[in-house]
This record gives structure tokens, C-alpha cells and sequence, in this order.
């Protein structure tokens, strides 16, 4: 390890490995730094993603692919199923991935591209110099030490205490951060093409609870519930423990993991002065569904080239690094997460009648395209009587 | 140091959804290990916010 780098990037999920792997594609020096032991492990993940988004990053391959997914199913509180179907709709619907494996080749692509990776080593502050972001101190297997860099990517997830120690401010709202728990579970009941959505105040208070085939007979079975509905005796682990004695008495469990995941706006600013926001920690997860591996690759590409760029043109100020929070901003991606935020805002004012209603508009209705998108614009079009109600969505889509 | 805070480390995850929501950047996940690490206001937000309840703050209200 050398103490100067081009670029340190902090964080080795998805997002970090994707800033390192393109900094390092360009020719720049980059160290990419992980606090946990072993990439990939623990999951904090429901592991779904699309596969037009993914194969936009990396070339599909079954090592880390658990399974191929044909079909969504929305379920309502009253058991009305909203299906989607990938033969009817125009386009894939997508894959459930094993990140620890997942995560690994994408680390392993950057160490390829010539970047230094080291585990168990955590970023405790920002070394500040005038302002801007010159480094982090860092604790690498109980020694300290310090990294110094002319750009520092924080791609340090779901905590963004990196950015939040260089004066960024990424605190969470209570009522934005879903508390999640998932058992990996076998021996169950499922389909194995579908993606399973239940929907409910009584299921998943201003959540949804999931469940994601990773084979047959075997799933990634969650639940996030808003910060602000969580209390002892109904919290995220209470809903998911109901809902598994009811429909999988059976079954058995692999892996019981929790999580949070940001469903706020994204950070009014993603960079500062020598200093980049990617992934969980920049707060691009899509509000609607909770994904968050699409963005991050997304962003953590976007930061890596954006990166390199100013290194080439020795300007690592606040000023030249936003070319990447107007990039991002400015993308599909940026525009869905904005509407989809003001999406998630009007749905969680529902109740079980108005979820019913409006599931029971649409379960007939075969829709042309797989998207948040299609079904909104579907729900409006159904339900002309509910046309002020709906306002909200037509406001967002616009 | 505060020991308003209590984390029951039987039942904690170590997955730092409480440290994103604490205003007050007190809390820190240490690999495998979540530590109080700054000043406690007792606002009981982490509290809330745990998928399990492993928190516990004893003035909260």
C-alpha cells in the first residue's frame, strides 16, 4: 500500500468497485478500501435488479446470477394480484443476483484494471486541507494511517459518514429510512420465475414485503417498513416473523440479515471540493422499489470518469467535479428518482381500501411496458373518477 | 460519554441503519461491531429505526 494515490475510493460495494475499476481503466493511480474482512459479505440486499440496467456494466454470468425472473406479481391487502409478464411486456424484467459473489467479480474487474484493494480497513475522517478533501485517516487492521489522494469517491453506503465528516450533511429522516429485515429461506412454496410484491398497512406499513427467488424452492424472503411506522412489537423482524409463520411454517432458514435503505431525496450536492458521493451513501436509491445497485453502478462509472477527467486537467475543486452531480441529475436516472419519490410520497398516504381500489382498476389491464412508469400512467387512465385524487401522480410524471 | 444509549449486542445486526438517522453522528458500525462513538441527545431515533430493537435509550419519550 502506498500512502498517495490519485484516487482512494472508500467502500467496496458496487458503486466503489465500478469508480475504481473506470479511474483505473484511465490510467490514474486508485485505492480502494473496504472496513469489512471480505467483499460482498455481509448482504445487505434483496438482490434484484434489471437486466437491461445491469448488462448496461457488466457482461450476465451464472456465477453470480441465482435466478432468471419472467414475471412481477403486486399483491394487494385484499389478494387482488397485479401480473406482469415479461412475454406481454415490451421488455426483460430481470435477474436476482448473489452479491457476495456479484460483488467480488466487480472488485476483482477493478483490481484487474490495476487498482490496490485492502479489507478491514476503515476511513475514520477526511484529512482536510483549505476546505477541500486532500485524504482520509484510516485504521487498517487496528493500525492507523493516512491515505491522501487528490480525489476521495465515498461510496461508503447506507452510513455516508465520510461525506457527513467532510460537512456534507447525510442524516436520513426518521420517515425516509425503511428498516428492513430478510430471511434467505428453503424448502418453500414459490415460483421461481416471479417477483412477489405484497402491499398492505398490515403487511409492510409504507413498505412492501418481498419475495425473490434464488432457485427453486428457495428465496430472499424481506420486508421494509418506514422508520416512522417501526415500534417495539411492529417492527421490520416482528412483520416478516408473521407473514413467514403464515405462508411458510415449513420453511427453512439460510441467512437472517438486516438493513436500511434510503428512500429520501437524493444529497443536495454530491461533491465537494476534492471529494465525490456514489451509490447508497449519495442517497440515489429509486424511492419506489428500494433498488439501489443500478444507481450505484451508474453513479460510481459516472464518478470514475468525471474523476479522471479533472485529475487530467489538475482541477479537483467542487466546481470541476460537479460535472458529475449535474450528470447524474440530469440522466434517466435522476429524473426517474425525482418522480419516483413524489410516487412513493403519494402512496404511502394510502390506506388498505384506496391500495385495494386501485389494484383492482388495473389487475386486468395488460401492460405494454415493465415500469413504474406503465403502471402509473395505467392507474390514471382506469380511474377517471379518482382524477383530483390522482393528481399527485399525474403531477409527477409530468 | 453518555450512557443514555444502550445496544443490546445479542440482538443487534451490525447493518448501520441507525448510524445514517442519528442526527447527531454518534454512532459507529466498526465492522462487525456498533460503537457510541460521539455525544448521545437521547432523541431515540436509532431506537426506532432498528429492524430488530437492539437499541434502547433510557429517557426517551
Amino acid at each position: 500500500m502506498k500512502s498517495k494515490y490519485d484516487i482512494l475510493v472508500i467502500g467496496g460495494g458496487p458503486a466503489g468497485a465500478l469508480a475504481a475499476k473506470t479511474a483505473a481503466e484511465a490510467g490514474n493511480t486508485v485505492c480502494l478500501i473496504e472496513k469489512r474482512p471480505a467483499i460482498g459479505a455481509p448482504v445487505r440486499c434483496a438482490e434484484g435488479i434489471g437486466k437491461d440496467l445491469l448488462k448496461e456494466y457488466v457482461k450476465p454470468d451464472p456465477r453470480w446470477i441465482s435466478a432468471d425472473i419472467e414475471r412481477a406479481r403486486i399483491i394487494a391487502p385484499n389478494g387482488t394480484t397485479i401480473s406482469l409478464e415479461q412475454d406481454k411486456a415490451g421488455n426483460e424484467v430481470g435477474y436476482v443476483l448473489d452479491r457476495k459473489i456479484f460483488d467480488r467479480e466487480l472488485v476483482w474487474q477493478a483490481a484487474e484494471a490495476g487498482a490496490d484493494v485492502i479489507v478491514k480497513t476503515r476511513a475514520t475522517t477526511p484529512i482536510m486541507e483549505n476546505g477541500a478533501v486532500r485524504g482520509a485517516n484510516i485504521i487498517s487492521i487496528g493500525t492507523p494511517g493516512e491515505i491522501l489522494a487528490d480525489v476521495v469517491i465515498a461510496a461508503d453506503g447506507v452510513e455516508a459518514q465520510f461525506a457527513r465528516r467532510a460537512g456534507l450533511d447525510t442524516t436520513v429522516p426518521l420517515r425516509d429510512m425503511m428498516s428492513c429485515a430478510q430471511y434467505l429461506m428453503t424448502d418453500i412454496d414459490i415460483d421461481a420465475g416471479s417477483t412477489d410484491f405484497y402491499l398492505g398497512n398490515t403487511i409492510a406499513p409504507e413498505g412492501y414485503l418481498w419475495i425473490f427467488p434464488k432457485g427453486d424452492r428457495t428465496a430472499n424472503v424481506g420486508i421494509g417498513i418506514s422508520g416512522r411506522r417501526s415500534r417495539d412489537g411492529s417492527r421490520a423482524k416482528d412483520y416478516l416473523d408473521r407473514f413467514v409463520a403464515k405462508n411458510f411454517p415449513n420453511g427453512k432458514m439460510i441467512e437472517a440479515i438486516v438493513g436500511g435503505v434510503p428512500v429520501c431525496r437524493p444529497l443536495e450536492c454530491t461533491v465537494a471540493d476534492g471529494l465525490m458521493v456514489v451509490g447508497d451513501a449519495a442517497r440515489v436509491v429509486d424511492p419506489i422499489t428500494g433498488g439501489g445497485i443500478g444507481n450505484a453502478l451508474f453513479t460510481g462509472r459516472l464518478a470514475g470518469q468525471v474523476a479522471s477527467d479533472c485529475i487530467a486537467a489538475g482541477d479537483c475543486s467542487k466546481g470541476a467535479l460537479m460535472a458529475y452531480d449535474t450528470g447524474w441529475r440530469n440522466s434517466k436516472m435522476g429524473a426517474a428518482i425525482e418522480r419516483n419519490y413524489k410516487v412513493k410520497e403519494y402512496f404511502v398516504t394510502l390506506d388498505d381500501a384506496k391500495l385495494n381500489t386501485l389494484a383492482d382498476s388495473i389487475a386486468s389491464a395488460s401492460l405494454k411496458e415493465f415500469s413504474v412508469r406503465a403502471i402509473i400512467k395505467e392507474l390514471i387512465k382506469r380511474n377517471p373518477k379518482m382524477i383530483l385524487e390522482l393528481k399527485a401522480l399525474r403531477d409527477a410524471l409530468s | 460519554m453518555s450512557t443514555m444509549l444502550r445496544i443490546n449486542r445479542d440482538k443487534c445486526g451490525y447493518c448501520g441503519t441507525c448510524v445514517a438517522v442519528c442526527p447527531e453522528d454518534a454512532l459507529e458500525l466498526i465492522d462487525a461491531y456498533l460503537s457510541l462513538e460521539g455525544e448521545c441527545i437521547a432523541c431515540g431515533i436509532c431506537a426506532r429505526v432498528c429492524p430488530l430493537g437492539a437499541l434502547e435509550v433510557s429517557n426517551e419519550e
